[in-house]
């Protein structure tokens, strides 16, 4: 993934300290809109079946209107503990957990709580993208229909800020009735962002969601994340240290299931408390 | 191995095109209009009819017949369709080549369609009309003729108009009436005033009926009025009332577009027209209709009923040893014989629930059932049972083949389950519905024992659906073509006669099933293309 990414600065420490720090005057100056939204995991184990652990008590919390990015190895359990806070892993059979995770203050495993309702507020960009197969325009308001939402200019208005959004509009706008199946690789990822923050979530779940993207879809990509922090609280799972370094504010490191190390961006890159994060850093990047 | 599947493989598809060839060939070859072939024969021949030496007909076939040693092994004999049954007491006769002496094809022999008899085929004579006779040979004959048998078919056509149409109205409504009588009846509601009423309603309607009925007689005598009076080939003089002729043309006379044009007015007939002399003259139109609607009628319940049963098992049922149960039992259900189905029918649709119907809803007609007899909603319900299966194991297909990506999508959007089944499952799984259908009408449509038992008859009086009120009648008995190929050729007193139509028929289902088959078919690559995917 590093190849395809352009790295303009022979430095490679240089440009991620520089984003870092415009990152973090973003999110001071940013006066905060709502109650904070915090997501809390304590001491949160997961089983896929009772034999095989792939978290192993996790504890972190993650701020409201804020990046965070967790790296760590492929099958370090990124992806899976994503799911889980939008409860997305009830789909698999088999599975187990101990501990908590609470979103805005709220139990997520409580038995009371809508599934449904919790994942209204939350969206979703897929490691792999699965666009539905239906036209763009139906893709991208696809989470208002299933709220109820009918009123046509309300739809119009919301396909084209999301399809700006996710820097698809100018590609698409002319075939919006096309089948969304009809795009290229990138192009159904970012119809997948697109469609993720149609319905203005509180948190954005991103698993790899410029993976299949070329440098310059994945800038608007990144500049749309900037963007989105400002309402909302974004988590999103990257392979690529750059990018972790130029986009996020804190940045959580996993290791076989466990969370290494989790501290502020700044801090993980320049300065990292363990040698395992060192170790990893480094090697991706040097 | 290869070459040996190959084989078998290249073996049953000639089987099947040359089964079909011999269906089309012999399905359109009766609407062909051939030329009629007189024969004299030699003295003393057995074919000879009543005494006469002289016979004329279409021939149908030319056979090989083996004979006596001493006569030279084998001969050739030729079967002619004769007509003229009312005369003959027999369509059709064999000659042997060697008995005929001499061939001709005369061009004033004329055939003619009749309602009763079949058809005709003679020389006419003359036309006796109540402005005296006209000779076959003077002037205006022909021009007469025409007019008459014009005149005639109008008349018929007004004749069936009233009554089936007005006359059959007023006796809907007359029904109607004495029911609603006996339902207050019944109910301990009935008024002096009440029954006075409809007293005074019936009898305005019989006095409409009358009117009509010496209408309809009055046109009946003027049908039988006029006579056409013809000479057999074998040389007794006839007549039969000039209203009883349909149509009437001169084989030997007419051109190839003549016969073209003949040709495609025989096959529009059969289509359009209602069978006559117990199903073996006239046309198939309401075995067509009849076969369509109740196809159409399953397919409505069979979709629904199969997709719920898909959705549930797949979806929502806990994966375990009952629902595999369950599963199998749905797929041996398309192993059972299909008259057990009938049976089944006949007693759970037709005694159980139309029986419960009747006793609820139509308690004023009993004991004449209404629901609780063979009917084509009864019909249309047992075949959907028996193709069920289909559906439910193609739509199960289907509905495990959408993507996962695509449901977790739907439902991280916020959507219920219900929601993400209606929106995204079911939507990407039409096309295996579809295919789940154009099983169930290929075996449906086809089916025939079953319906026996559970509505299906030689003749219905009505279609299932008219300008009566409500229109849709779905406890009609109706007419079926798989059924009517049997009667035909199994069934009917001169299979000799019928077997052109068994054929015409047979054709005529294949070609139904196929048309059926093929829209369905049309409408999955339609709905395919829409949710084409393309290449990552
Ligand atoms: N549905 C599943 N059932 C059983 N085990 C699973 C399932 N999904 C993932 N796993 C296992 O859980 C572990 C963590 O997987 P996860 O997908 O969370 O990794 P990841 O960090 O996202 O990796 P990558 O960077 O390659 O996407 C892996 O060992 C994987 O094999
Ligand atoms: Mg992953």
């Amino acid at each position: 993934m590093e190849d395809i990414h352009p790295a303009p600065n022979l430095d490679p420490m240089s440009q991620p300290s520089h984003s870092v720090t415009s990152a973090a005057e973003t999110g001071a100056s940013a006066a905060p809109i709502r109650k904070k939204d915090y997501i809390q995991v304590r001491d949160f184990s997961f089983n896929y079946t009772p034999a095989v652990r792939v978290l192993h008590g996790i504890t972190m919390d993650v701020p409201e209107n804020e990046v965070t990015a967790f790296i760590g190895p492929s099958g370090c359990g990124k992806t899976t503990l994503l799911r889980n806070f939008n409860r997305m892993n009830d789909l698999i059979d088999g599975i187990s957990h101990e501990g908590t995770i609470t979103v805005n203050g709220q139990d997520i495993f409580d038995p009371n709580l809508e599934v449904i309702s919790l994942r209204k507020r939350i969206g979703m960009v897929f490691q792999k993208s699965n666009p539905f197969p239906k036209s763009i325009y139906e893709n991208v308001v696809y989470s208002l229909r299933v709220a109820g939402q009918r009123n046509k200019e309300v739809l119009d208005e919301v396909v084209e800020r999301s399809l700006k959004g996710a820097a698809l509009w100018e590609e698409v706008k002319d075939r919006l009735q096309q089948s969304a199946l009809g795009l290229s690789g990138g192009q159904m990822q970012r119809l997948c962002i697109a469609r993720a923050i149609a319905n203005q979530p509180h948190i954005l779940l991103m698993d790899e969601p410029c993976s299949a993207l070329d440098p310059i879809a994945t800038a608007k990509v990144e500049e749309l994340i900037m963007e989105l922090k400002k309402q909302f609280t974004v988590v999103i799972v990257t392979h690529n240290m750059q990018q972790a370094a130029r986009i996020s504010d804190r940045t959580a490191y996993f290791y076989l299931g466990r969370l290494i190390e989790m501290d502020q961006t700044l801090k993980i890159f320049n300065n990292p408390q363990k040698k395992e994060t060192e170790d990893y850093i480094s090697g991706r990047l040097g | 191995m290869v070459w040996f599947s190959g084989m078998w493989l290249g073996i049953g598809l000639l089987m099947i095109v040359t089964l079909l060839g011999v269906i089309v060939k012999n399905g359109l070859s009766i609407f062909w209009p051939s030329r009629v072939m007189e024969v004299e024969l030699v003295e003393g021949s057995p074919a000879a009819i009543q005494g006469a030496k002289v016979l004329a007909g279409e021939v149908r076939k030319i056979q090989e017949k083996s004979v006596q040693a001493e006569k030279g092994g084998t001969a050739r004999e030729k079967q002619l369709f004769v007509g003229n049954r009312d005369a003959f007491g027999f369509g059709f006769r064999y000659v042997d080549e060697s008995d005929i002496a001499k061939i001709s094809y005369p061009e004033g022999i004329v055939l003619a369609e009749r309602v009763e008899y079949g058809d005709l085929i003679g020389y006419p004579v003359s036309l006796k009309l109540a402005t005296g006779e006209v000779k076959a040979d003077s002037a205006d004959f022909t021009a007469l003729l025409e007019q008459t048998v014009g005149a005639g078919n109008a008349r018929r056509g007004e004749i069936e108009s009233i009554e089936k149409d007005q006359i059959g109205k007023i006796n809907h409504r007359m029904g109607v009436l004495r029911l609603s009588q006996r339902k207050a009846e019944l109910d301990g509601k009935i008024t002096e005033d009440y029954r006075t009423e409809i007293a005074a309603e019936l009898a305005e309607l019989q006095r409409r009926y009358e009117i009509l009925a010496g209408k309809a007689a009055a046109l009946r005598a003027e049908q039988k009025a006029g006579l056409f009076v013809y000479r057999l080939p074998t040389g007794i003089e006839r007549e039969i009332p000039a209203g009883d002729l349909m149509q009437y043309y001169y084989p030997n006379q007419i051109g190839f577009f003549g016969r073209v044009g003949h040709f495609f007015s025989e096959i529009w007939h059969f289509f359009s027209r209602e069978p006559r002399e117990a199903n073996t003259e006239g046309g198939v139109f309401p075995a067509i209709f009849g076969t369509f609607v109740m196809t159409l009628l399953m397919s409505v319940a069979v979709v629904p009923f199969g997709v719920i049963a898909a959705i549930y098992l797949r979806e929502y049922s806990k994966q375990g040893p009952l629902v595999r149960a369950v599963r199998i039992a749905v797929n041996n259900l398309a192993g059972v014989p299909s008259i057990v189905f009938g049976v089944f029918g006949l007693g759970f649709f037709v005694y159980f629930v139309g029986g419960s119907i009747d006793s609820l809803f139509f308690p004023e007609r009993l004991p004449t059932p209404t629901y609780g007899t063979g009917g084509i909603l009864w019909a249309a319900l047992t075949l959907a049972l028996m193709t069920v299966p289909v559906v439910i194991v193609s739509t199960e297909e289907a509905i495990a083949a959408v993507s996962r990506g695509a449901r977790e999508a739907s439902l991280a959007a916020g959507a219920s389950k219900w929601q993400t089944i209606q929106r995204i499952v079911l939507p990407a799984s039409v096309p295996g519905i579809i295919t789940g259908l154009v099983l169930a009408m290929a075996r449906g449509a086809g089916e025939v024992a079953p319906l026996m038992l559970v509505g299906v008859v030689k003749l219905a009086p009505t279609l299932p659906l008219d300008t009566v009120a409500p229109f849709i009648h779905l406890e009609r008995k109706f007419m079926h073509l798989g059924f009517h190929i049997y009667d035909l050729g199994f069934q009917s007193p001169d299979s000799e006669a019928a077997k052109p139509m068994v054929f015409a028929t047979t054709l005529l289902l294949i070609a139904l099933v196929v048309v059926l088959n093929a829209s369905a078919i049309l409408l999955r690559e339609k709905l395919r293309r829409r949710y084409a995917s393309s290449a990552f």
